[in-house]
Formats: C-alpha cells, sequence, structure tokens
C-alpha cells in the first residue's frame, strides 16, 4: 500500500474538537479519520460519514438463522427420521420456537461480530499505524491527508489556531478505508454542526 | 457541553472525584500494570486448590460412574443439577446488566457491567460441567449435537427442552463471549498504548485486535453493541426460562407448574445482583476503585435485589396456593407436606430458603440498609444460600417421594465427591476471575470517559448552570441545535 503525507493535530477537549472539525472541513481539507478515546457521539456527523448498515447485516444474519433451524428441524422430524412421540404431529412447529430463536440469534451475534472485524479490519496480530499513542487515553487525534498542494506549515498553524494542543507531520501507510464520507451529510452548508 | 447531555444535578454522581480522561486511564489500568498483592496471590491458589479438588472429584466420577455420587432410584437428579442450575442462574446478571439496561439507558451499568460480564462468563462455564459430568459417559458428550452420523443418523430430539437448553446455553454462552469481548477491545488498547515492557505491549497488542479508536470504527461498534444488546435481552430472559422447561414440561409434582418461567427468571436476576455485590464490594475496595464503582451503584443493585426478591417470594407464594386450591392430592402433597411442614425429610431446605430469599431481602426497603457495605455483602452471601436451596428444594424434595410409595427414596446427601465438583466449580469460577482482574481492565474504560462529563462529580457544576437558565432559553437552544 502507498505511503501518504499526514498532518496531525491533537485536541483535548471534545467541545473545541467540534468547531475544528467544522473550520478544517470548510477550509477544504480531507480529514481522513479522527482518533478518539471513546465514541464521540455527533462525530460520524461531523465528519460526513455515512450511517453504518451493520444492524442491516445482522438482520440477514439473523432470519438466515431462523430458516436454517426451520428446514433442518422440519426435514429431519418429517422426512428423514419421523419420530412417533406419543402419536404427536411430526410437524410439531411450536416445540422447535425455542431453538429457532436460540439459532436466530447466534447467527446474528457471530456474523455481526465477524462482519465488524471484516470491516474494521480487526484481527489479532493485525498492525496498523497509530497517529498518537494516547489517541486511546485522552486525546482526540485529527489526522488530515496532504496533497500535493498542501501547504504542510500553513495547515500545521491552521490546526493550532483552531485550538490542537499539539501537531506534527506523519508520513504513514493506513491501510484500507472502508469508511465512506457521504457528499449528502456535508454539515456546514446548511445547518450547523452538531457540537454533541 | 452539549445541551443534550443534560442531566440533573440531583442525580448522584456515577463518577466521584475530580477526573480528567487520563486519571480515569489511569485509575482503572493501575492495578494491571502493578505487582498483584499478597492477598491477590493468596486467593487465588487457594482457588487453584479448589479447582485442583474438583478436577480429582471429577476423575472419580468418570473413572468409577455415577455410583460415585449418592443419586439413587427416585433421586436422579441431585447436588449435580442443583449446582448447574444455581450457576445459570449467577450467570444472568452480567447480561442483563449491560444489555437490558443499556436498552434502558441506565447509566450506572457503566461502573459495574465488565466485571458483570466476565462473572457471567465464568458462571456459565461453570454451570456447563454438570450436566456434562452427568452424563456419566462424558466422552459421549458430542451426542447432544445434532450432526449427521453413522447411527442412522439417529438425530436429536428437537421437541426436548434438555435439547432446548444445550441451543439456549451455548448461545448464550457465545453470545456472552462475544458481548463481552468486542466490549474489551477498545480497553485492550487503552492498556497497549501505554505499556512500558515489550511483551506487555506485544500481549495487548494481539487481545486488542490493532484497534486505533477510528471515528468510523467507533460508529460501528455504537451499531453492534446496540444490536447485540437488543439480542441478549430477549436471549438472556429465554435461557432460564428454557431452563425451568426442564422442570416445568414434566408430569412431577412440584414442576409442572406454569409459573415457572417468569419465576426462574427472576431468581436469576436476583442471584446474578447478588453474586455481582459480593464480587463488587471486595473489587472496588482492593483495587481501589471506590470512585467508579460507588455506594450510587451499589444500593442501585441492592433495588434490583429487592424487587426481583420479592417476585420469587409471590411466586413461593402462589405456588402454596395451588397446591391447595388445586385440590391435587399430589400437588399438595409436595407443597404443603414435602416442602412446606418443617418437620418432613427435607423441610429445613424449603425454610432456609424462604428466610434467606424472601425475608431477608426486605431490609433494603430501608436506604441506610441498601448503602451500607457490610449488610450488602452479608445480604449478597445469604441470597445465594438462599437460591441455592430454592433448586435443591425444587429438585429433591419433588423426587424424593413421587407417586408411588414403594418407590419413595431413602434420604439423600451427597457424598464427598459431590460436593468436590461443586467446590471445584468454585475454585474454577474464582481462578478466573482473580485472573481477570489482574489482567483486564475491570471497568469498562471507554463508556466511563462517555458518561464522564455528564455525570462526572466535577462536571455537576455545569449542570446547575444550564438549570439556571429559564425555560425559554433552554427551549431554543436545544431547538437551534
Amino acid at each position: 500500500m502507498a505511503k501518504k503525507k499526514f498532518v496531525v493535530g491533537c485536541f483535548d477537549d471534545e467541545n473545541v474538537l467540534f468547531p475544528a472539525v467544522k473550520k478544517v472541513r470548510t477550509a477544504g481539507y480531507k480529514i481522513h479519520d479522527v482518533y478518539t478515546p471513546y465514541p464521540v457521539h455527533g462525530l460520524d456527523k461531523a465528519l460526513g460519514l455515512r450511517e453504518t448498515s451493520l444492524h442491516t447485516a445482522g438482520f440477514i444474519y439473523g432470519i438466515t438463522g431462523t430458516t436454517t433451524a426451520i428446514s433442518a428441524i422440519s426435514w429431519i422430524f418429517t422426512k428423514d427420521w419421523p419420530l412417533n412421540i406419543g402419536g404427536k404431529p411430526h410437524f410439531a412447529l411450536p416445540a422447535w420456537v425455542p431453538i429457532m430463536f436460540e439459532l436466530t440469534v447466534l447467527f446474528a451475534a457471530v456474523g455481526m461480530v465477524l462482519t465488524f472485524c471484516y470491516l474494521c479490519q480487526l484481527a489479532p496480530f493485525v498492525k496498523k499505524h497509530h497517529f498518537h499513542a494516547r489517541a486511546t487515553d485522552d486525546l482526540f487525534v485529527m489526522a488530515i491527508e496532504c496533497t500535493d498542494k498542501t501547504n504542510v506549515d500553513d495547515l500545521q498553524a491552521f490546526l493550532s489556531n483552531a485550538g490542537a494542543v499539539e501537531t506534527n507531520v506523519q508520513v504513514a501507510e493506513t491501510g484500507w478505508w472502508l469508511g465512506r464520507y457521504d457528499k449528502d451529510e456535508m454539515p456546514f452548508e446548511n445547518k450547523e454542526v452538531a457540537t454533541a | 457541553m452539549s445541551l443534550l447531555k443534560y442531566e440533573s444535578q440531583l442525580r448522584e454522581p456515577l463518577v466521584n472525584g475530580n477526573k480528567t480522561y487520563a486519571q480515569v486511564t489511569e485509575d482503572i489500568v493501575r492495578p494491571i500494570e502493578a505487582k498483584p498483592s499478597k492477598l491477590w496471590y493468596i486467593g487465588f491458589y487457594i482457588s487453584v486448590a479448589l479447582l485442583m479438588f474438583g478436577v480429582y472429584s471429577v476423575y472419580r466420577e468418570v473413572t468409577y460412574g455415577i455410583g460415585q455420587w449418592n443419586l439413587n432410584k427416585t433421586i436422579g437428579w441431585g447436588w449435580d443439577i442443583t449446582n448447574f442450575v444455581w450457576w445459570v442462574g449467577i450467570g444472568h446478571a452480567g447480561t442483563l446488566i449491560s444489555a437490558i439496561l443499556l436498552l434502558f439507558r441506565q447509566g450506572w451499568r457503566t461502573g459495574v457491567n465488565r466485571a458483570a460480564e466476565a462473572m457471567t462468563i465464568f458462571a456459565v462455564m461453570c454451570a456447563g460441567q454438570f450436566p456434562i459430568f452427568h452424563m456419566g459417559r462424558v466422552w459421549m458428550a458430542f451426542f447432544v449435537l445434532p450432526y449427521p452420523n453413522s447411527r442412522g443418523p439417529l438425530w436429536v430430539n428437537f421437541n426436548s427442552p434438555l435439547l432446548w437448553d444445550v441451543f439456549a446455553i451455548s448461545t448464550y454462552f457465545t453470545v456472552s463471549l462475544l458481548f463481552w469481548y468486542s466490549g474489551l477491545i477498545p480497553d485492550f488498547a487503552t492498556v497497549r498504548d501505554r505499556a512500558f515492557t515489550k511483551l506487555r505491549k506485544r500481549l495487548y497488542g494481539i487481545a486488542s485486535f490493532g484497534w486505533t479508536g477510528s471515528t468510523k470504527h467507533w460508529q460501528r461498534h455504537e451499531s453492534l453493541s446496540l444490536v447485540l444488546a437488543g439480542l441478549s435481552t430477549p436471549l438472556v430472559l429465554s435461557v432460564h426460562t428454557i431452563v425451568s422447561f426442564d422442570f416445568a414440561t414434566s408430569v412431577i409434582p412440584g414442576w409442572h407448574t406454569t409459573i415457572f418461567p417468569p419465576y426462574f427468571v427472576a431468581g436469576a436476576i436476583f442471584s446474578g445482583f447478588a453474586m455481582v455485590q459480593s464480587l463488587m464490594v471486595v473489587v472496588r475496595k482492593v483495587f481501589a476503585l471506590e470512585d467508579y464503582i460507588t455506594i450510587g451503584h451499589i444500593e442501585a443493585m441492592n433495588k434490583v435485589i429487592v424487587l426481583t426478591g420479592s417476585i420469587v417470594g409471590i411466586a413461593y407464594l402462589t405456588e402454596l396456593f395451588m397446591g391447595w386450591y388445586s385440590q391435587n392430592k399430589y400437588e399438595g402433597y409436595t407443597f404443603w407436606y414435602s416442602r412446606a411442614y418443617l418437620f418432613s425429610p427435607y423441610g429445613w431446605s424449603y425454610w432456609g430458603m424462604m428466610a434467606c430469599n424472601v425475608l431477608s431481602p426486605q431490609i433494603f426497603w430501608f436506604r441506610k440498609m441498601r448503602r451500607n457495605l457490610f449488610v450488602t455483602f452479608f445480604m449478597s452471601v445469604l441470597v445465594n444460600i438462599g437460591m441455592w436451596f430454592e433448586r435443591f428444594v425444587i429438585i429433591v424434595t419433588s423426587l424424593y417421594r413421587d407417586y408411588l410409595p414403594s418407590s419413595w427414596s431413602v434420604y439423600y446427601s451427597p457424598t464427598v465427591w459431590e460436593i468436590g465438583f461443586y467446590m471445584g466449580t468454585f475454585g474454577l469460577f474464582f481462578t478466573c476471575f482473580f485472573l481477570f482482574a489482574k489482567y483486564f481492565p475491570t471497568i469498562a474504560i471507554a463508556e466511563i470517559k462517555y458518561v464522564l462529563k455528564t455525570t462526572g462529580e466535577s462536571y455537576k457544576a455545569d449542570m446547575t448552570a444550564i438549570e439556571k437558565e429559564s425555560a425559554s432559553d433552554f427551549a431554543h437552544k436545544v431547538h437551534a441545535h
């Protein structure tokens, strides 16, 4: 993967971060990502990220589980080996509800977690570039991707002006980025930035 | 400070002290980085010793057969299934705290959910041992799985509650583990990024799956947590419902009752919270986490205990009433002689259960008692003894005298290997918990940081400022937002 150059600005307060995100984006810079120690609500909107579809995937995994349970059990108990249990019907749907429910939950949970790990490229032994060691502690770390035209010094000054407590330049290989910036979610054109 | 994060200053702070994000990290990660205390070693070695005793007891059972236990012709389920249901019940609090309280937006769950979930997973691990070794020929345990086999294929019975239990417990264990671990990933990253030895950095690097804290990843993480919580909520209710079906679908007097599912679920939450209390009262002291697991947290859990304890109490009384009202002589005999008559062979266990589960938790109607650590700890132990009696009462008093007087059993008391098996699961549980407390962040760091600025003690002043504004100003700001 190609190496890219980033200007990194670190913020220590989410109330400074939100206006800074707005300023940086209005100035036309492309924010690669913001790394935060906890889920900052509204930051995804402020960055113009689209909503995740993970829950839709979860729903699909869930109904796969239900279908697996009902089709497997009904085939086994009506076709493959119909057991006579006190003369009761072979197709005993009410008795299968518990297992159908459990498999729904199991498939949805396992599928979602695997999908989550795949999308975020999370796995043991995965090595990633970390822009700042304190991004998991108490800093909100904004990484801005540089183009040929970017004046690095100007951008650093701009970030300091916007309230960054620390700025630096890093060259990094970032791996794949599956998050998509959504043009429709541009928050600064007609609505206020959500300062959550 | 967003107005949407407004929380009344009348509410007790969830994080005491003047904390910053860095201090939260420091306080919670410190026990991981420090050398364990002497007390930790003593506790850990006692647990391992208990575990070893359990392993030996199980070894005897596997080698010589179920005859090592005192089960007899009518008491086919004795201590083993009692302990199974007891442990599964305890394993309900963690997922309840993290899932149901997440959906109900209860902020106080953040202080206790991590340890409670860990406890859940260890308790379910202990529970699973009992039905597996109860099979006798444990090497054929895989027969419970439905897979195409060379015996026909002879399938498992999908209409049987015992098989539903296999699915319920294994699903519950898997989902709880995934939920717990997905929450641990960001916290492991926090430990990794401040590690000062190479080995620690490497190990926590592996455990944290390369987490960076990217906004997109957090967005997906939030979605994942919410959906897992939504799935776990009915799951946690289904698991003990299905455990109760093991009894309720039978025709044994004392088991054959429709009240069982809600009564078992309430009892499970009751005993689970009691176990969380026993552990939290100790953990907060030993690791100096009093600022995060506050008296407010303890009080909230005590409220759940008095509620669920009373639900269980109503269930007991309803059963007694129905034992009389049905005018079924077998039901009447079980409920009014085998159980409620103090001088019947097992009457002591019924009244032990009543005293521990129904009467004693009523002390928590008093705020002073709810906020007293000694009382809380004492009560939590008492509740778990009571809940063990409950399962013993349900199983043994129904089985020892059934329809045929000629089959009535001799008095059942466990052998040392039965007790040893039970002690062994205590060893397993506490060995795991000691390791967890030493090597894992015992409190969800990221979640505490998330609530810090609304419910931290030093941020409550911001709320006062908001409260001073006039209502119209406040409304205007919220709308502009």
